[in-house]
This record gives structure tokens, sequence and C-alpha cells, in this order.
């Protein structure tokens, strides 16, 4: 069992900001994070290559129609319930993080935690940058992260309450 | 999006959510019973990429051509150091095109498998998409991936990363790998290839539409190589032409529908390009291995079932665990790894076979390398005709029979019949809206 928690960013650094995920890799990065990080672009169809079956991981990626203004920050333990639908962006072929989750469950391969972070998005323009209300919660979710990845305690924000 | 100008016109419009790469929509107008105009709408790349090359330097091409696509990076980086190399005159040796043709091995591996086992098979299952496969048919899914990870590993190996490798340049490589690192490549590609083969058995036994299409091929063709990299521009109805007279030959067409430019051959119009077209003009350059398991699943030397590209592709992953088997079986390590030469204003082109097809790039150079004009012609908008003509006959086919009522079917054979050419936009085919709206 590995007990550092593994952090995976997902997401795409043209499209605005669905470079969520990648961002808060960079960010914890910057910060000299003590977790393990993994950023990933492309289809995200073979996350459970990513991990072993004892390991705790963490998602994080942009996130739309949440319900939530943008900044927005959805907590949803997957290792409980499968991802609801059409909240996170679809990636390169329509195979997104929710279809590798799945894939992942329907194969057996999840690993022993499994907790998905979605950070709702305002623009996923070709080019754009990030906006400032997910900058502004990539910084509060990157804390909460080093704090207590899994958010066992301090549950993430409810949607609509950034 | 209804047409109320004149009665007895309806449009069946087919909505695709905004997608992160590859937007497409699909538009079929109706006049009474006739079908009038089918239009895919696709959103494509290319467009962009070539106005951003322009006044960038010669080297950064196979790097930003590579971020077209995902899934076909390597394709991208073939086409551009080839075309490159044609420009400046640059002659590679046969270990330089040793481990391109390698690298492209791992691409069509992976591409191949991405496609075959998470996005066409479930069609032929009757299941709405892998995951829900994965849960009846674990084991098939489970060989795919294991497949696609024997081709992963090439690329990472050969590129530096698995997707956007980094170790492509114009004249070779950055950097060769070891003997050693290639070794560790040869179990997992052995296996790949056994699970190839199973996966092709397996893969025989669903059951193929009855669909005989009677296209212009056009695929590379090379004296003794399966075409990845190099060779004539062929196809079955007489065209056997040099790359470098790929414009006298060929035109793109802007469409008023589409993003994409529709290519054509200037004497005969549309064609098809990819694994079927491929396949057809090359059995004779498979490799014995791989000519015995096509001949196993049924396969004739020429395929003309769009649906049966399933079967192909698996086919080409046979032969490129094979290829790949081969090459490192032999490899010498490329020293220098790249070759160079001077600056020259100049124009150079190349055509190389990406897993979809027949990828072209025309590149014009200023005296100091730097790019003045850029072209980019992708499977995709090569192929847009002949997929609009399937869906065309497939509509007027079920609306004849009445069958247009059930929407949700009519949608999902709309949605199969474009997945059989796995375009850039087939991920758009698994969430589309199929929405009927008919004049007063």
């Amino acid at each position: 069992m590995s007990d550092e928690v593994l952090v995976i960013g997902v997401g795409n650094r043209h499209r605005g900001d669905d470079a969520a995920g990648l961002s808060l890799v960079d960010r914890l990065e910057r910060g000299g994070s003590s977790l393990r990080l993994l950023a990933l672009s492309g289809a995200p169809v073979e996350l459970s290559r990513h991990w072993g079956p004892s390991d705790a991981v963490v998602i994080v990626d942009a996130a739309r129609a949440g319900g939530g203004p943008p900044g927005a920050i959805y907590r949803f333990d997957a290792s409980a319930a499968p991802l609801p639908a059409g909240v996170f962006a679809l990636s390169t072929h329509s195979l997104g993080v929710s279809q590798g989750i799945e894939l992942a469950r329907a194969l057996g391969q999840l690993p022993r935690r499994l907790v998905v972070y979605g950070v709702e998005g305002r623009d996923f323009g070709r080019g754009a940058p990030l906006s400032e209300e997910v900058s502004a919660a990539l910084e509060r979710l990157a804390g909460r992260l080093e704090a207590d990845p899994l958010g066992a305690s301090a549950l993430a924000e409810e949607p609509g309450r950034a | 999006m209804s047409e109320d100008e004149a009665p007895k016109i309806r449009t069946i419009h087919v909505e695709a959510l905004a997608r992160v790469e590859g937007e497409g929509a699909l538009t079929v107008r109706l006049q009474g019973d006739v079908v009038e105009a089918v239009r895919l709408e696709i959103f494509e790349p290319p467009r962009f990429f070539e106005a951003f090359l322009r006044g960038r330097g010669y080297q950064e091409a196979p790097d930003v051509t590579a971020r077209i696509c995902g899934i076909c990076p390597v394709a991208y980086q073939m086409s551009a150091v080839h075309a490159m190399e044609d420009a400046l005159g640059i002659e590679v040796g046969p270990e330089i095109a040793a481990l391109r043709r390698l690298l492209y091995c791992g691409e069509w591996i992976e591409s191949h498998t991405l496609h075959a086992f998470l996005l066409h098979a479930p069609d032929f299952l009757g299941f709405h998409d892998a995951v829900a496969m994965a849960q009846e048919h674990r084991e098939v899914v489970e060989l795919g991936l294991r497949i696609k990870k024997a081709g992963n590993s090439i690329v990472s190996c050969l590129g530096g990363r698995e997707i956007h490798p980094v170790n492509v340049r114009v004249g070779g490589f950055y950097r060769a790998p070891r003997q050693s690192e290639l070794d560790e490549l040869r179990a997992p590609l052995e296996r790949a290839r056994e699970d190839a083969q199973s996966a092709l058995r397996w893969a025989a036994q669903l059951e193929f539409p009855a669909c005989e299409r009677d296209v212009e091929y056009v695929a590379l063709r090379h004296p003794s190589e399966y075409p990845m990299n190099r060779g004539r521009l062929v196809s079955n109805r007489g065209l056997d032409i040099e790359v470098s007279d790929f414009a006298e030959h060929f035109e793109e067409v802007q469409v008023e529908h589409s993003n994409a430019l529709h290519a054509r051959l200037r004497a005969r119009g549309h064609y098809l390009t990819g694994p079927l077209a491929r396949y057809s003009l090359n059995f004779d350059r498979l490799s014995p291995l791989a000519q015995a398991a096509a001949r196993e699943a049924g396969l004739g030397p020429v395929c003309t079932n769009p649906f049966q590209s399933l079967l192909v592709r698996l086919v080409e992953v046979v032969y490129a665990c094979d290829e790949a088997l081969r090459i490192i079986g032999s490899y010498a390590p490329p020293s220098p790894p790249f070759v160079s030469a001077p600056l020259r204003a100049a124009t150079g082109q190349s055509c190389t076979e990406a897993p979809r097809g027949s990828l072209y790039h025309r590149y014009a150079l200023a005296a100091d390398g730097s790019i003045e004009e850029a072209t980019i012609v992708p499977p995709t908008s090569q192929n847009q005709p002949i997929i609009e003509e399937d869906l065309r006959a497939l509509l007027t086919q079920r609306i004849r029979e009445r069958a247009d009522d059930d929407l949700d079917a009519l949608r999902f054979e709309c949605e199969r019949t474009i997945r059989n050419y796995d375009p850039c936009i087939s991920c758009a085919t698994h969430f589309l809206q199929l929405r009927f709206e008919q004049s007063p």
C-alpha cells in the first residue's frame, strides 16, 4: 500500500479552462508539494495504467455543466459511485475522465481510494487563458489538497458556493 | 435548424456536443422522401495550423503539427519531417528510416486498437459504448488495452513520451534509442502479436452487414514495404504518381458547410484513403504472418465492405507488431542520430500513411528556413465525401422503408456508418442528438 496520495491532473492546455487539472499540478509542483503528481493530456482512457490497486488517487479535471458558477469546486468519491453524467469535459474522441474511470471500474481496476475534483470552467475556447475564477479556485484547491488530499475531513465546496 | 422556405422540405439535424478535439454535425435535407443533401459538417484544426506555421522555423513543424491530433501525432510528425527533408535535400540512411517505421508501427497499434476495441466493436455487439461492453466482454476489452499498451511502449521509447512525442526532428531523432531499450519492447510485442491474432479471430465471428462499396482507393505503394513513410501514390483506377505530383492530380475544394476542405481527384472526383484502401492496394506487401491472419479471418486480398474495416485494422495491428519485431531484431543505432543540411529557399512535400489514411504536407521555405506557406491535407477531409455518400445511401433506403420514425435507431445507424471510417470526428458521433424538423 502506498502512503503517498497520487494526484493526477487531466486536461488540455490549449483550451482555456480545460487546462485546470494540468494547471493544478503545475501549482503543486512549483510549491514543492510532497504529493505524487502526474499531468495527463490526451485521451485519459487508460487512467488505470497509472495506479495500482493499493493506491489512493485524486483526479482533478475541468468540469462543465456541473451546476455551479465558474470556479465552483465539486468533489466526488468515485470509489463509492460512478461520476454523474455530463459534468466533466470530454476529451479526444469523447473518452474523458468519466469514461476512463468507469472503464477501470468495469475491468476491476479501480485503486483503493479514488476521489475526483471538478472545477467548473467558464471558457473552453481554443487558445483562451485560464479564467480568473478557475485560477482562484485552483489556488484554494491546491491548499486543500496539501492539507487533506482525499478531503476526508474538510468537505469540498457545494456547487454554487464558490 | 428548419428549412421553412418550401413545403415538404424537412431537415434532419444531428447536433454535436462541443468537443475538445473533433467537432462535427450531420444535416440531412429531405424533399418529400428524396434525400436532397447530406452534409457532414466538420470543424477541423489543420486550417488554423497552416496559418500559424507561417513565419516559424522549419524545425518547429514536426512538434507544432503533432498538436493537431492527440491520437495520431506521429503521422503529423512523419509527414512534416519528410516534407522538410524534401525541401532541404536531406536523405536519411536506412537506420533512421527503420526507426521511423518502428515509431509509426507504435502509432498504428495505439490508434487502431483504440478505435477497434473502444469505438467500433461496441457497434457490432449492440452496446452504447466501451464501458457497457467492458461489463459483459471484459476479456475482449482487456485484450485490446493490452495490445494498445505495446504500441504505447514503442511511442514512449522512441518518442520520449506517449502523447505528443518530442524526440522526432527534421533529419532524424534527437537521440537514438539504445539496443537494450528496444530489447525491452520485444516480449510485450511478441505477446501483442499473439493477442492481435486472437483479437482478429474473435472479430471475424462478428456479424458484418452486407455492404460492398465500389469506390476509388488511394494509398501509398512501395516496391518492397507495406506503406508507411514512402512510396508512390496509387489507386485501383490507374493513378500512379510521385508524391511531388500531388497538386497536379488532387485538388482541395472549399465547401460551404464545413471548415474542412474536401479533397478530390481532378480526373475522377471522390476517393477513399485509409486502412481499406491501403490494405487492398498492398496486400502483397504484408508479412506472411499478417496475410495468413487476414485469410484466416475470411478476408481476401481486397476488402470493399466498410464494416469490415474493423478486421482490416486488426490485420494492420498484427502486421505492425510483426514489423516492429523485425525492425528491433535488425536494429543498428544511427550515428549521428540525425542528418543536417544547409538551409535554402525551397519547397518540399511528403505523404505518409497515418492510421486513418494518406496525410499530405507541403511547405515553402524562405532562405533562412522560415516557413512561408504550409498546406496540410489530412485523411478525414479526403474521406468526407465518401462518408457522405454512404450516409446518403443508408438514409435513402431507410426512408424508403419508412424506418425514419425511429430516431434513435436511425441516429445509431448514421453514427455507425461514420464510425466505419474512423474519422477524427468519430468521437462526436457517439454523442450526437438526432432531431427531425418537419416543415408545416
